[in-house]
């Protein structure tokens, strides 16, 4: 009998004696299966997250012979640090030898960066389109709202030939450029800016205040939550791009971490340890971003659907 | 509200740049392509509907169309009914614990579909692989499973791998939905004798269709643009899987277009895949009765 099994029968039996002490009330019994159930789920959810982490630290001798951790005291021998040190030894490449540690930085680097850039001209043009009346503003907004609807892949071959013939092949300025703003986050913005009342934006012309100034001073503080949720939202997307990336940077120095995560799979086979260690590394900041910004980033990422 | 000279026209400046320069003429471009032929971005030759000729007389588009509409369909059926399951069993509950259960369920969804092919890769193993090690303990299934290079199991190991990192992600939406019906209609419905099924079925569904249409909607669009989770799962054979069991249509598009180097025919398939996604888009806009409002 191993101890999973023996966990079930538990768990019926429990069920079944909780079943028949109060037949004529089944409230209790059913309380009882929904915590159950749910537990099982999250246990099945979190059980490939803590085998992760197992293997990245588990020796190689040992990797296969645990399912989860070794059994405790852990020694050298077991549970060391021998996957990180040897993820962290650098790569051979064309460029001489290429440290983990510059993906990560590449990673941090151009996610960073895309999701400021959005912010700030995703911001900008919601603003224009929440708090402006202009020729060509319906128009423009019916042309925005059905650009939504483009598939992203469709325009991959054409960007591809673009970026070559821009000569920006092999630049983070190719990963930048086409997405410096887009439709879903403008909207966004719009959406949460139309209620901030035109009164408060007049009292500042009154003031003085340039229509810069309002955007940056008045209405941008206000809409604070938007920007959290929106960053964290944009900051994991990107985090986790691999198609433009994987097409469009070639230099082994440059690559980021889903790409060249992908290659060590290849590379490493038998030696998973190695990039399981690179895979939890990987997950660590947006882990780091989402728990400290969990509510707002559940609102963000729901604000679009349930309102409507 | 008035209108503020070149103001608005300045800040939308750089949306509608980017909205020429890098939305409008790419799909310009991408119509144009697909009737070509190309080798690399240098060297191109009208060729007239041959690159759609050759994609629906292609066996191998057929074999990535099948897989993605398998793959959309257990989206559906079996991943969305799972969701809405967990959405309710939490919705009853309070406090901390729902709230961590919550979390614990959202987690997989900042892994990156690349991060969790790979994680699987190594899970869907056979002998210590952590899911056949599972199923031996759960139901004494043997350790040899070859869920990656067994034809048949390699679209379960993917609906498997999607299950796992997408099903509370759907939840939350079916969570924020379910928080939103109204709670004495339900009553009502109690209190003249329904069953707690019949009250999901002709109250609490009905009054959170919008959030259904749009969440089955929005997989359904996911689930046609599968590409990253089986080209990590799949490394060894570049996303194909064995007889190109693990094939999707984005997938024979990376493979004609950039693998290949035929940018033509890989707009082609580019055209196709957006037409299918285009069409679900517009029943969500049909049936979430956004063309009402």
């Amino acid at each position: 009998m191993n101890p999973l099994r023996a966990l079930v029968l538990v768990l019926i039996a429990g069920f079944v004696v909780l079943w028949l002490r109060a037949p004529s009330r089944p409230k209790t019994a059913f309380a009882y299966l929904r915590w159950v159930a749910l537990a099982c789920a999250a246990a099945l959810i979190v059980a490939p997250f803590l085998w992760l982490v197992a293997a990245a630290f588990k020796d190689r001798e040992v990797l296969n012979e645990y399912i989860f951790f070794p059994p405790l005291p852990w020694t050298d021998k077991t549970m060391n640090l021998e996957n990180f040190r040897r993820l962290f030894a650098g790569d051979p490449s064309v460029q001489g030898k290429v440290y983990f540690w510059q993906y990560v930085l590449n990673s941090l680097f151009v996610t960073t960066t895309i999701t400021v850039l959005q912010m700030v001209f995703c911001s900008a043009a919601g603003f224009a389109l929440a708090k402006y009346d202009f020729r060509g503003k319906k128009p423009l907004m019916t042309f925005m709202l059905g650009s939504m609807m483009i598939p992203s892949v469709l325009l991959l071959a054409p960007l591809y030939e673009m970026i070559v013939e821009l000569g920006l092949v092999d630049t983070y300025s190719s990963l930048f450029l086409p997405y410096l703003a887009v439709p879903y986050g403008i909207f966004l913005f719009r959406q949460s800016m139309l209620s901030i009342p035109n009164e408060m934006l007049d009292a500042g012309r009154i003031d003085g205040a340039s229509e810069f100034y309002i955007y940056l001073r008045l209405v941008m503080p206000l809409v604070r939550p938007m920007c959290a949720a929106f960053c964290l939202v944009t900051f994991l997307g990107n985090w986790n791009a691999f198609f433009g990336p994987s097409i469009f940077l070639h230099t082994q120095d440059k690559l980021t971490l889903p790409v060249i995560l992908n290659l060590y799979l290849g590379l490493y086979r038998a030696d998973y340890g190695i990039f399981l260690a690179g895979t939890l590394i990987a997950i660590l900041p947006p882990a780091i971003l989402f728990f400290a910004l969990e509510k707002e980033f559940i609102g963000g990422l729901t604000s679009g659907a349930v309102k409507g | 509200m008035k209108q503020r000279g070149l103001a608005p026209y300045l800040f939308l400046a750089p949306y509608l740049v980017v909205l020429l320069v890098f939305t409008l003429y790419p799909l310009a471009n991408a119509a144009v392509l697909a009737f070509q032929q190309t080798n690399g971005p240098a060297t191109r030759a009208f060729v007239g509907f041959d690159n759609f000729r050759f994609i629906f007389s292609d066996p191998t588009f057929y074999q990535a169309l099948k897989n993605t509409t398998i793959f959309a369909a257990c989206s559906v059926l079996v991943q969305l009914p799972l969701s809405m399951g967990l959405a309710l069993l939490l919705n009853e509950g309070k406090g901390r614990a729902r709230a961590l259960l919550r979390l614990v369920l959202f987690s997989p969804n900042l892994v990156g579909q690349i991060f969790v092919g790979v994680l699987f890769s190594v899970l869907f193993t056979a002998r210590y692989g952590l899911v056949n090690r599972f199923l031996q303990a759960l139901f004494g299934w043997g350790l040899e499973k070859q869920w990656l290079q067994d034809p048949a199991l390699v679209m379960p190991a993917i609906i498997i791998a999607a299950l796992w990192l997408y099903v509370g992600f759907n939840m939350i939406y079916f969570l924020a939905a379910l928080q939103s019906v109204d709670k004495t209609l339900e009553e009502a419905a109690r209190v003249d004798g329904a069953t707690r099924l019949q009250v999901f079925w002709n109250v609490t569904l009905p009054s959170m269709r919008h959030v259904v249409v749009f969440v089955v909607v929005t997989s359904l669009i996911g689930s046609y643009q599968l590409f990253e989770l089986p080209l990590a799962l799949l490394s060894s054979s570049n996303g194909r899987g064995p007889d190109n069991a693990g094939l999707t249509v984005i997938t024979y598009l990376y493979d004609v277009g950039f693998v290949t180097g035929d940018l033509g025919l890989g707009s082609a398939v580019g055209w196709v895949s957006a037409i299918i996604i285009f069409t679900l888009s517009l029943l969500q806009i049909r049936f979430s009765g956004l063309a009402e409002e």
